[in-house]
């Protein structure tokens, strides 16, 4: 069914921002805490500088896909959570901001302030980023027209009055708030040498536990929230393969850390990454935005999908610029790539 | 109006305008940038060299500050218009799609080589980077403009069981023919700003006796740049524009030029007030017989006037069109004599010399923005009351469950921050264009990093 291929490229994009952005992130969260001079923080800095414009691009990019196959989906979820999306697009431009304003001026006041505006705004946008994924995994009120309308927070339980903001959603923001930071540190780690890269190092090491600590947490928590997520287990047990990829990342990327294995590390954060949003699509399919009241309000891969002629018309288009755009950024990651100068 | 509509509509309306202000010059400047880079590369010459470095980095502030405003244009589709994008989605997300996929990869991957690679590429390869950038800015103006023209005139789709709208025809979207006029007049606009800015700075230059040697090249590639474009903007593609309105959107032809009675022979209004309740434009300063003439090339041609429509077919704010529609239109000629005056002091060999003319020339600076940005006014205030011209009233296509309370809230976040933004853009456009381009040779420059 082309509405299922859809749904899976649009996971990729969602992914591929994940992967790409969330290192990004990562670093922005990091550096406060891993850099201890101006210095050092230019470096963390140009270690992103070349390729965070791209790799937000994803965020564009897998919108325009989502919204392109999923129309009734992209409409209901961004008037749905419309205060909190507003809160994502003035921080994304905040941090676009500060990271591309800070070299401008040598100065004790400039840069400092725009340092804390980067590493302030990469983390909110983590934690907003996971709130996000756990209203979907959780659900929202629809009514019969596919819409809704969520205010930021309102008792902060996840019941039927939940707001966009409660303690099931802060703890999956809190989760992707640690994940991106473990991510971004594993990326400093790779590009970095010297007393910055063995700060991040130790730093690194204490945040995996955070992660691996929060990752049982939420699963348990996951799994008795959304009853769609046991039975989709039980139903393809196949998907296991899914959480499994989650396992492997996050004790690959210890075993890697702890051997030295900088590129290795970063690249079992990744799998972890993909692990979890590939186990959270999985559980909430064929759901794409489940009802928190009513089952048979949910928005589903087939009812929230655009018609078949358009989506056959865009795996024409789809494929090869995307090929394309993988091209380029292979270009741009080679030309950029090594150790950034201290 | 419904005060939930009324906020929509001003929360599109004010963060795509300012949002417009900042791609209009790096969609210019990117073309001129790649002349600049041609001729560096072509006749060895450091100085165009430099002046491409010193655009360039004007480039990258705007560009920044273009990308951050934009971000939150595609998502207000669904934030603001969630039963547009609804309804719409399966046409326009077609083109929105693409353009993430097609342009913003291959923008931001070479913006990337052309900014950070100019000490590690080839000549040629920071020339092919900075003519990616081109293409990248260029095809994502395409895609923008062709959902906007389908929003003007759709075609290439059909209204499904469920009155929902169905892509009909892949390339009978791609290819409206609105797009075509629309596409050539936004872009050639685009030029028109960049090389006005660019004369401007270069007439800065020399009126305050610095960087004399680049600013000379500014005034020079601006005015000779700019001289072309705005008279491609008179005509063929503001005419080819003007007549696809006028066969499209009768209605609002007459609205833009104040044209309540239909008449053959019907003269165009320079100046006056349209009078919407009298139904009559106050104080008017008529052409006799030159609407007809400019439509349809004959002089007795009968143009209909705005009371042959039924008022609900009328654009809901008449005055506003006319005046954004004449001020375009006024500046835009404004800026032929100016442009044409200066091509012709230039060839003259004086235009470097004469004070006056270059005080006019910096002067200039803001007004190709202001045209712009009237030029997109009537574009989109001429649709009213449609939002898909002809198939969804603007009314039907807001979030149903957003309040006007909660769009208030976001405009004013949006005020707040655009504001501020502003201010930080103007501070950092003019300590570089205190700093100007490069002093030193770039191949030494090159050699010491």
């Amino acid at each position: 069914m082309i509405q299922i291929l859809w749904f899976c490229l649009v996971a990729i994009m969602i992914a591929g921002y994940s992967i790409l952005d969330g290192f990004d992130l990562g670093a922005g969260v990091i550096h406060l805490f891993v850099a201890r001079d101006a210095g050092e923080r230019k470096q963390v800095l140009s270690t992103i500088g070349p390729v965070w414009d791209g790799n937000e691009v994803w965020l564009l990019a897998g919108g325009g896909t989502l919204y392109f196959a999923f129309p009734a989906l992209y409409a209901g979820a961004f008037s749905g959570f419309y205060l909190a999306l507003m809160l994502v697009l003035w921080l994304l431009i905040l941090r676009g901001m500060s990271i591309e304003l800070r070299s401008h001026i040598e100065s004790h006041l400039w840069q400092p302030f725009w340092d804390f505006l980067f590493g302030a705004s990469s983390a909110l946008l983590a934690l907003l980023y996971g709130v996000a994924l756990g209203n979907v995994v959780r659900g929202v009120p629809l009514d019969s027209n596919g819409y809704f309308f969520l205010p930021l927070w309102t008792d902060l339980k996840p019941g039927p009055q939940a707001g966009i903001v409660d303690w099931y959603t802060v703890l999956i923001g809190a989760a992707a708030l640690l994940a991106l930071a473990l991510h971004g540190c594993y990326w400093v780690i790779y590009k970095t040498g010297g007393a910055l890269q063995e700060r991040s190092r130790s730093f690194g090491a204490k945040v995996w536990w955070g992660v691996a600590v929060i990752t049982v947490v939420i699963t348990i928590f996951s799994f008795r929230l959304q009853p769609n997520i046991s039975k989709e287990f039980a139903d393809r047990p196949w998907g296991y393969v899914f959480p499994a990829l989650a396992l492997i990342g996050l004790f690959g990327e210890r075993v890697a850390s702890g051997r030295g294995r900088d590129f290795g590390a970063f690249f079992f954060s990744c799998v972890y990454i993909v692990g979890m949003l590939t186990s959270a699509a999985f559980g909430v399919f064929p759901y794409v935005l489940p009802s928190n009241g009513a089952p048979e309000m949910s928005l589903t891969v087939t009812n929230a999908a655009a018609a078949p002629y358009g989506l056959w018309i865009g795996l024409y288009w789809w494929i090869p610029g995307m090929i394309l755009a993988g091209i380029y950024s292979f270009f741009v990651y080679r030309h950029f790539g090594g150790k950034v100068e201290s | 109006m419904d005060s939930a509509l009324a906020v929509h509509r001003l929360h599109f309306a004010f963060t795509v305008t300012y949002h417009y202000l900042f791609p209009q010059l790096t969609m210019g400047l990117a073309l001129l940038i790649v002349i600049l880079k041609t001729i560096a590369l072509k006749g060895q010459q450091k100085r165009y060299d430099e002046a491409a470095q010193f655009w360039a980095k004007i480039f990258a502030i705007n560009f920044a500050v273009g990308v951050v405003t934009g971000i939150p244009m595609e998502f207000q589709f669904g934030t603001n218009w969630a039963q547009f994008a609804k309804s719409a989605g399966g046409v326009i997300g077609q083109t929105l799609a693409m353009e993430g996929v097609f342009s913003f990869f291959l923008e931001s991957s070479l913006l990337g080589l052309f900014v950070y690679g100019a000490k590690r590429l080839s000549p040629t390869q920071h020339w092919l980077s900075a003519f990616g950038v081109f293409v990248g800015s260029w095809l994502s103006g395409f895609f923008i403009i062709a959902t906007d023209a389908w929003m003007q005139h759709p075609v290439g789709y059909k209204i499904g069981a469920g009155g929902e709208i169905l892509l009909d025809s892949f390339w009978g979207l791609i290819l409206n023919s609105w797009t075509f006029w629309q596409y050539l007049h936004n872009m050639i606009g685009a030029v028109v700003t960049a090389s006005i800015v660019m004369a401007a700075v270069g007439a800065y230059y020399l009126l305050s006796r610095e960087f004399e040697e680049h600013g000379r090249i500014f005034v020079r590639t601006g005015v000779i740049a700019g001289t072309v474009a705005i008279l491609a903007m008179l005509f063929p593609t503001g005419d080819g524009q003007g007549k696809m309105v006028a066969r499209h959107q009768p209605v609002t032809l007459a609205a833009m030029e104040g044209q309540f009675e239909t008449s053959s022979g019907a003269p165009i209004a320079v100046i006056g007030q349209p009078d919407t309740d009298k139904l009559q434009l106050d104080n008017p300063l008529l052409v006799p017989k030159a609407l007809s003439f400019l439509t349809y090339h004959r002089w007795e041609a009968a143009v209909p006037g705005l009371k042959d429509f039924p008022r609900d077919q009328w654009p809901d704010n008449i005055p506003l069109l006319y005046y954004s529609y004449h001020i375009m239109v006024g500046i835009g000629t404004l800026l032929v004599a100016l442009m044409l005056f200066s091509t012709w002091s230039l060839w003259r060999g004086h235009l470097f010399e004469n004070r006056k003319l270059l005080w006019a020339i910096m002067l200039a600076l803001p007004f190709p923005y202001i045209a712009t940005t009237g030029g997109w006014m009537t574009a989109e205030l001429g649709r009213q009351p449609w939002l898909i011209y002809g198939v969804m009233r603007t009314s039907d296509g807001i979030s149903s469950r957003v309040s006007a309370s909660n769009g208030l809230f976001t405009l004013i976040g949006f005020m707040g921050m655009y504001l501020a933004l502003g201010i930080l853009f103007l501070f950092l456009i003019n300590r570089e264009i205190h700093h100007g381009p490069p002093r030193e040779p770039a191949s030494a420059r090159r050699g010491a990093q």
